[in-house]
């Protein structure tokens, strides 16, 4: 059970904005933060973390305290069991794969979770290579792997696929799924990608200029009354196209092209680059905006 | 043949001084690269002074504060018995001041530009600030810090205000090759007093192109450089 609140005065491009956040998180939850850019996401993973300090703030994992201002406790970062997945990886470039997720063992740890991570994440043959010679996913992959190395309470994401393919991405997310489960973790991830969401989060925390609007379950969070439905699939709109007395829509969920019917009353909030939900009741395919 | 010794006397002062400013330079760069103290600028204006003070000025200071006359001078010699006027130990204490801003530049400059990440990652992986300076930072660094000791050798070796301020021109003990050129001018021997800056202008030149070209192959191989 992680318990988190935390008052912090951010610094962004326009002006101050009070971050001002309160939520908690039960063992082996897969939590996804998602908002705006300078919604101040990342922030809260790095306040956890203990990489930026706090106003006000109080953590508490597991029953341990991590942060408590009013009395003045700040656990120091390298006695949090945290692993931290960084937007640019952060691989040491002076060192192996190997050596990069041997770096993070602690005294007395057991050697062959190394072994066995570099297994589990398919880098074996990799071992030995510097982390300038991996692509993208490749070098996610050792990020991630290297995170897991000391078996964290916590794993925070920080937006760890925004650079790769939607190919590379799909993939990754198994890898994320499989560690996740594996150590049973309990991770939390800051993403903008709807599909991601939906397939790798338990709960999703829904931030807005510093404070959280709206949690719960993903389609909770991302549709505006519940839906009972035999599918839901998210995606975003790349054409509506007229066609007599009704549209057809094009969305693009993953790499597949969806076309729904619609009607010029569904029409109305629509646009080309929208976010959407496409679901089907009985039978017929509904279309709706996600806000 | 001219007198080696001023040179060999060049050559254990340039050496002596890199070692102290290496070893004095990695910790004061570590914390003017990060840490968030408000009179930081106040300390970074005193490492640099040596750049743009005259030698001299720096000289006749350290001369006044190191002569026994004066409280400094006569506590160092009362206590520990050390005299820093025209004395060899003089001139080290005077050059790792004077060169202080050659090691100290490149170094920290080199540490500000890794990603912050790099060390926060480190910290995450329950690493103390101290492993992570010596198994992550530095090696990422090299070509820095090679910059760093090179610069502070050769100015050292071209040091000339100071020296004379502060040592004089004592045979064996504070006459090093750029004073003996100078000497060697006063007394009207052109032939030596060449002879010594051919020396000096051929060593130079050949360390600082031994520095270009080994960074020249240390930033293809960087791979921060490659992203």
């Amino acid at each position: 059970m992680i318990k988190f609140y935390a008052h912090k005065t951010l610094q962004t491009a326009d002006g101050k904005l009070p971050l001002d956040v309160s939520f908690s998180v039960e063992k082996g939850q897969f939590i996804t933060i998602y908002g705006n850019s300078g919604a101040g996401k990342t922030t809260i993973l790095r306040i956890l973390a203990g990489l930026t300090d706090t106003e006000k703030s109080l953590i508490e994992v597991e029953g341990e305290c991590w942060n408590n201002t009013d009395k003045k406790i700040i656990l120091p970062i390298q006695k949090r069991s945290v692993g931290f997945v960084f937007q640019d990886y952060a691989l040491f470039p002076n060192l192996t794969v190997r050596e990069n997720l041997e770096f993070a063992l602690q005294k007395g740890n057991d050697k062959n979770i190394v072994n066995e991570l570099l297994e589990l994440m398919e880098l074996q043959s990799l071992q030995n290579s510097k982390p300038q010679h991996l692509s993208g996913g490749q070098k996610q992959r050792v990020a991630l792997a290297r995170a897991i190395v000391r078996k964290p309470k916590i794993l925070l994401l920080d937006e760890p696929l925004s650079a790769l393919d939607d190919e590379m991405r799909f993939k990754l997310q198994d890898y994320i799924l499989k560690a996740h489960q594996q150590y049973q973790l309990t991770t939390i991830l800051v993403s903008h990608h709807l599909p991601e969401i939906f397939k790798l989060s338990t709960h999703v925390i829904l931030l807005d200029k510093g404070k959280i609007l709206k949690e719960g379950t993903p389609s909770f969070v991302f549709s505006e009354e519940k839906i009972s439905s035999k599918f839901k699939l998210t995606g975003e709109i790349i054409a509506i196209e007229k066609s007599d007395v009704i549209y057809i829509v094009s969305v693009l969920s993953g790499s597949n092209i969806i076309k729904v019917i619609a009607t010029e009353d569904e029409i109305m909030e629509l646009k080309v680059g929208v976010k959407v939900l496409v679901a089907s009741k009985a039978f017929n395919p509904m279309i709706q905006k996600i806000s | 043949m001219i007198d080696l010794e001023p040179l060999w006397l060049t050559a254990k002062l340039a050496l002596i001084t890199t070692i102290i400013l290496l070893v004095v330079s990695v910790p004061l760069c570590y914390w003017l690269a990060y840490s968030k103290f408000k009179f930081k600028s106040v300390v970074e204006a005193i490492v640099s002074l040596p750049l743009v003070l005259p030698p001299s000025v720096l000289g006749f200071y350290l001369l006044v504060a190191f002569s026994p006359q004066n409280a400094f001078g006569e506590f160092l010699d009362q206590y520990f018995d050390i005299r820093l006027v025209f004395t060899f130990e003089g001139l080290i204490v005077a050059s790792v001041i004077y060169s202080l801003p050659f090691m100290v530049h490149p170094i920290q400059a080199g540490l500000k530009n890794l990603p912050a990440s790099l060390r926060e990652a480190s910290f995450t992986l329950g690493k103390s600030k101290f492993t992570t300076l010596i198994k992550i930072l530095l090696p990422n660094i090299k070509s820095s810090i090679l910059t760093g000791i090179v610069l502070t050798f050769a100015h050292t070796v071209g040091e000339f205000g100071v020296v004379l301020m502060i040592g004089g021109s004592i045979p064996d003990e504070t006459r090093v090759a750029s004073i003996s050129i100078y000497d060697e001018v006063q007394a009207m021997n052109y032939d030596a007093a060449n002879l010594y800056a051919g020396i000096l202008f051929v060593f130079t030149f050949l360390i600082l192109l031994g520095v270009y070209l080994i960074n020249n192959t240390f930033s293809k191989a960087n791979p921060l450089n490659n992203d």
